[in-house]
């Protein structure tokens, strides 16, 4: 019957819907393998090491933030000093 | 100088030991001298589904432990004398496959044949990184399904980031698609993925499409590598994915739904 095909054309086939969510999947996938910044959590906590040589900081006084734009990647890092001592925060790229 | 070649997916029922076996007889048929190891230590099957299963004396661990030397475990197959098969280790765990110790029988085995097939288990744990450590040309053996497809992209990864190529920063693995199970008719339907949708998302190089078959079971069965079955279409996929991989041009068959005569169609042929 001809008028079936109409509400079948409108479904995706599930071979369709397979495809997007895989290219999603496999693409955050990617993401976390190339991304490189598995290093981080060593990073903040050497950072902190340092920063404590001068400053006495709590634990959460260090903090990343990581930006993509195509081609582009931006770690934005900041310290943020204790009350006493403020200087203001610290940002740096 | 051999090629190490490992079959590899990360997810398990795919069809990588059935590959392995027909690509290691395959290979040999057309005159290469092959060797095809088993790396699923504790749950071992190539030697089955290569039919010589009463034949293993020692395995893989005793090689690298020294408790044998390798050619007192290869098993050389009946029908070709440039086929060996080293079977895994029923009883051993994983622990077995040191660096070393795969690196060392590696080395021997490279000396000694032109080709060294790695039979991977399932998984990214030991006994698949072992597999996949020393190769220098990669079968990713998928099927058109979601989480086979997923796995693959994931061992691709770690192909490309943990081998000992890419650690020692030499040329690439050279990677190869292999897509199994693989239903014409259904993909028509648009209720399986296409080659063409596995090829996009994986991004290598297609070797071979070996479509679903009952030829593989009963081949298994048999204990016979299912290339060694010309009247199938599994077989034949088989035949053409070698003889593509030793450079030939040869077209993709099995791609396009069987046509269906209208004598079939009358006499409701599948």
């Amino acid at each position: 019957m001809d008028w079936l095909k109409i509400f079948r054309a409108e479904k995706k086939s599930s071979a369709q819907t397979a495809k997007e969510r895989l290219l999603i999947t496999v693409a955050h996938q990617r993401q976390g393998e190339g991304n490189g910044l598995h290093f981080l959590p060593r990073l903040r906590e050497e950072l902190l090491a340092v920063v404590r040589k001068y400053v006495q900081v709590p634990d959460e006084a260090v903090q990343f933030n990581v930006q993509r734009d195509e081609g582009l990647e931006v770690l934005e890092l900041n310290i943020t000093l204790p009350e006493k001592e403020r200087r203001g925060g610290v940002a740096s790229h | 100088m051999a090629k190490v070649i490992v079959v590899t997916s990360g997810k398990g029922g795919v069809g990588k030991t059935t590959t392995s076996a027909s690509l290691g007889t395959g290979l040999a048929d057309r005159g290469h001298k092959t060797a095809v190891i088993d790396f699923d230590v504790g749950l071992r099957n190539l030697d089955l589904i290569m039919g010589v299963e009463r034949r293993v004396v020692y395995d893989f661990v005793n090689v690298i432990q020294g408790e044998a030397t390798l050619k007192q475990a290869l098993i050389k197959d009946k029908q070709s004398d440039k086929l060996f098969i080293l079977a895994a280790s029923q009883t051993r765990d994983k622990d077995a496959l040191t660096q070393d110790g795969v690196g060392r029988v590696m080395d021997e085995l490279r000396a000694e044949f032109d080709y060294v097939i790695c039979d991977s288990p399932a998984g990214i744990e030991k006994g698949a990184f072992m597999a996949m450590y020393f190769a220098d040309e990669a079968f990713v053996v998928t099927n058109p399904e979601v989480s086979s497809v997923r796995d693959s992209d994931r061992v691709l990864g770690i192909l490309a980031a943990k081998s000992r190529r890419a650690e020692q920063g030499g040329d690439r693995i050279k990677e190869h698609l292999v897509l199994t199970r693989y239903n014409a008719e259904r993909v028509a339907k648009g209720e399986m993925l296409s080659v063409e949708d596995v090829k996009e998302i994986l991004a290598i190089p297609l070797l071979g499409v070996i479509p679903e078959s009952p030829a593989v079971l009963s081949s298994s069965n048999a204990g016979v590598p299912v290339i060694r079955d010309m009247t199938s279409d599994a077989g034949l996929a088989y035949t053409d994915l070698i003889a593509r991989f030793l450079g030939e041009d040869r077209p993709h068959r099995f791609l396009a739904p069987h046509k269906k005569s209208l004598f079939g169609k009358w006499f409701g042929e599948r």
